[in-house]
């Protein structure tokens, strides 16, 4: 049998021919839509619609890698990219997925929640009349009387929190003049399904708060300098719609000094192994200063934000003088890693000097000179710093009004004025007397994330709520039982007890070996 | 002992290991080979009475007695799982080993996560092996716990040394056990489903089952157990997942950003979760739905060994 016909006469019996009539046809549109077999196909197209974004990059982490991507492929690229392939977790498509799948989980869970209320509130169901059908059966006599077998069944069940009913079937009505007791457990196991799905509502409620309420920046702080928490200071910052940038928590924060340690052994050597941020901050510019550490994996929190430490670098210390000796530039520069021993490229901007004077520089923590790749380092700890440097003269473009990068020196309106290699200390005096450039040395640099995000706690409860339904909801067996008593012709009665799971798999012997168990002590009692 | 002695020694296990467990591979594959079981002998129904002390309770109830004559298979797949545990300990060993010295949980690059693995496939298996018969489904656990470990030895071979400081955290306990105790038990539900899927085609083929499949349990046994083991591991997974949000928020400051390993980890989630449907989804149930644990294993095992390789993630960590 090939699986296409399996398909078809299998889901023949749960499709039928639409109704007619506009309302008809709109409800059995909705009971498609709201059935399993819709929630499995859009389960099936969220995992599909999750790959792309684990193999192209994505701007929201990585912008530079995607803007690579598109340039590389220059025919896939920008089509890829209206298609919104490089923020596959914020395109439309995406989300029509996963909002078709919560309207869907909607429309199941919540008639199923007013049916079990129902169904807790109602009695368990009858019992059948021939319970010798039932995947569980035992048949036995006594010669207690149906009334006495009957109380010890209902006590017996009622002691192990079975809920339970008692009824009989005469014989007027077409019964076999039987009296029973039904029973009933495990309603749990759909309670806790109900709130799984629920509980999955409510983390996409979460994320989608935390997505409107909450804000996210990045920034560099070098040592000895201080960062506040407003949008200007900011190297990257992104918020919210209902974000008010301007009303920021007012704390702020001083970096005195960062701790690195790296490994230097031979296995993994140039690992890090320590990072460690020492800091003091104030929640508000009138607080007394706090002193304390950030760490990887120890955030600091202040105002309900977190200040999380994610990376870190050099900055060396440049002293610029023009020709008269006057000193026009004092300031340690951010230069950025470009590997993982830490060669970093950084640029310096002297608008002050005349003409305009930039830096484009390498640092090299442990320089080493490489033959083909020239000069590298081989180490992130400063065991051996040196400084490459070229110079450019003239117009540094700083005044177009376009804002530039300090990270790029457009050197198209300059003229290359010379090549330097320094160590620490070392002063490049300037081709024609133009002035110096002095390494005096260099300091670390420490870059900050700080993240706001007003539903990350009601996320992590409702993930909480999530396991405990579906823990719940897998490992509570839904099942039934019945005793059903008779009187015997002799005296005494015919005692049938029979069990049905309610899931696949359970099996209901045990429960109905119990329940013989018990009625035969009690029986025991009563003879002696 | 020092540390270049318990380096040595933690190498040796894994490589004990790897020798009992393709010893044990080779029983239970000559046990598949030597042909179909016994034919189970059941004795009718009969009627059992029960005295009870003043009374008469009598209960009817089918007794079925099957032959339990061991044939040579069966003794070939008794060494099978003897030495699947002696491979349980020495490996025990060598990761224990492997921690002392470090100093650290073993968990802080792909050759201990993989030794670590191999361990919870062997040790889930074995688990479940306790008051149940699961002699034929050893070849299909100690083949991926062997390949595992190979993987681990050649492949992914590194010294130990200190964790990165994004590590150093006690959820790296929690989140990678769980993820470890998942790992084992996703293997062992994938090896059910595609025993459930040649066996149901057998079955399909004729009511009589011949070969090796006689050996393995019925396609509707097998399917019930692999429901058995998802239902376990679900929510264990969920956890693993949830845990790893908690970690990310408390060291990138976020608990979500969809990065590669956290991107399959939800794919992984999301096929369970439809495997979980497809369970009481009409025309899935069966064939389907274990086709469905197949690909959520799959699922997995990318996440694992391709994201960490192949694609540039914050879960790609120091020595692989």
């Amino acid at each position: 049998m090939s699986s296409t016909t399996d398909a078809l006469s299998q889901a023949a019996p749960d499709a039928p021919i639409p109704p007619m009539g506009t309302g008809g046809f709109l409800r059995w549109v909705w009971r498609q839509f709201t059935s399993m077999r819709t929630a499995l196909i859009l389960l099936f197209l969220l995992a599909l619609a999750s790959v792309p974004g684990s193999v192209l990059p994505q701007r929201g982490t990585n912008p530079i890698r995607v803007q690579e991507w598109i340039s590389n492929n220059p025919t896939a690229g920008p089509v890829l990219d209206r298609l919104g392939f490089f923020e596959v977790y914020s395109s439309p498509w995406f989300a029509s997925v996963y909002l078709l799948l919560f309207i869907s989980l909607i429309g199941c869970v919540l008639p199923r929640t007013r049916q079990h209320g129902r169904a807790m509130l109602a009695p368990p169901p009858p019992a059948p009349r021939r319970l010798e059908r039932m995947p569980a059966f035992e048949e036995l006599t006594s010669d207690r009387s149906p009334n006495d077998v009957l109380e010890s069944a209902r006590a017996f069940l009622s002691s192990q929190r079975w809920r339970v009913r008692l009824g009989e079937t005469p014989v007027e009505s077409g019964g076999d003049g039987s009296r029973w007791v039904a029973a009933e457990k495990g309603y749990l196991r759909e309670t806790g399904n109900l709130l799984f799905h629920l509980a999955l509502v409510v983390v996409l409620v979460a994320v989608a708060v935390g997505g409107l309420f909450g804000w996210k920046g990045n920034v560099i702080v070098r040592e000895g300098n201080g960062f506040s928490n407003t949008l200007t200071q900011y190297d990257a910052w992104g918020g919210g719609r209902f974000v008010n940038p301007d009303s920021l928590a007012p704390f702020a924060l001083t970096l005195h000094a960062f701790k690195v340690d790296f490994e230097r052994g031979t296995a993994q050597r140039g690992a890090p192994r320590q990072f460690e941020a020492d800091v003091t901050y104030r929640a508000r510019p009138t607080d007394a200063p706090t002193r304390t550490t950030i760490q990887v994996n120890q955030p600091l929190e202040v105002d309900g934000a977190k200040v999380f430490l994610v990376g870190h670098g050099y900055a060396p210390h440049f002293v610029v003088k023009d020709s008269t000796g006057a000193v026009v530039f004092d300031d340690t520069v951010v230069f950025l890693p470009q590997d993982g021993n830490f060669t970093s490229t950084g640029v310096v901007k002297v608008p002050d000097a005349t003409p305009s004077l930039g830096l484009n520089g390498m640092f090299l923590p442990t320089a080493s000179f490489d033959k083909v790749r020239g000069g590298i380092s081989t180490f992130p700890a400063p065991d051996n710093p040196a400084l490459f440097l070229s110079a450019f003269r003239g117009d540094l473009g700083m005044d177009t009004g376009v804002p530039q990068s300090v990270y790029r020196l457009d050197t198209s309106k300059m003229q290359k004025v010379g090549l330097q290699a320094l160590a620490p200390g070392q002063t490049w005096t300037l081709p024609n007397n133009t002035g110096s450039v002095q390494f005096t040395g260099f300091q670390r640099w420490a870059s900050f994330q700080i993240a706001y995000d007003p539903g990350k706690e009601l996320a992590l409860g409702a993930a909480a709520a999530a396991i405990a339904g579906l823990m719940l909801s897998l490992f509570v067996r839904r099942r039934r039982v019945w005793v059903k008593v008779a009187d015997l012709p002799q005296g005494g009665s015919l005692i049938r007890i029979a069990g049905l799971a309610k899931n696949d798999g359970a099996d209901l012997t045990e429960d109905v070996s119990a329940i013989v168990a018990r009625l035969g002590a009690d029986q025991e009692k009563g003879s002696a | 002992m020092t540390s270049v002695e318990l380096a040595q020694l933690s190498n040796a296990a894994v490589y004990a290991t790897m020798i009992s467990l393709s010893i044990a591979m080779v029983c239970f594959a000559v046990s598949f080979a030597l042909g179909r079981r016994r034919p189970a002998v059941a004795t009718g129904p009969r009627a059992v009475v029960e005295q009870a002390e003043g009374s008469t309770a009598v209960l009817t109830r089918t007794e079925t007695t099957v032959d339990e004559t061991p044939d040579a298979g069966r003794r070939w797949a008794n060494v099978g799982m003897s030495m699947a545990w002696l491979s349980f300990l020495t490996l025990l060993f060598g990761v224990v080993l492997r921690g002392l010295w470090a100093g650290r949980v073993p968990w802080g690059n792909m050759y201990e996560f993989s030794i670590t693995a191999a361990l919870g496939i062997l040790g889930v298996f074995l688990i479940m092996s306790i008051g149940r018969d699961l002699r034929w489904l050893g070849l299909f656990i100690v083949i991926p716990a062997l390949l595992t470990l190979g993987l681990a030895v050649t492949v992914l071979y590194t010294e130990a040394a200190q964790l990165v400081p994004a590590l150093k955290s006690y959820w790296l306990v929690i989140h990678v056990s769980a993820a470890i105790i998942c790992s084992g038990a996703f293997t062992l539900a994938a090896a059910t489903a595609g025993l459930s899927l040649l066996r149901s085609r057998a079955e399909r083929k004729s009511a009589d089952v011949t070969g090796w499949l006689t050996r393995v349990p019925s396609a509707d046994k097998l399917r019930t157990m692999t429901n058995r083991i998802i239902a376990f591991t679900f929510p264990l997974w969920t956890f693993a997942v949830v845990a790893g949000a908690i970690w990310a928020e408390n060291a990138w400051g976020r608990y979500w950003g969809w990065d590669p390993k956290e991107t399959w980890a939800f794919i992984t989630w999301v096929v369970f979760a439809a495997y979980l449907h497809a369970r009481s989804t009409a025309g899935w149930r069966a064939d389907r739905a274990s086709w469905i644990v197949i690909a959520g294993w799959a699922a997995f095992m990318i996440n694992y060994f391709g994201v960490n390789i192949f694609v540039n993630s914050l879960h790609s960590y120091a020595g692989m």
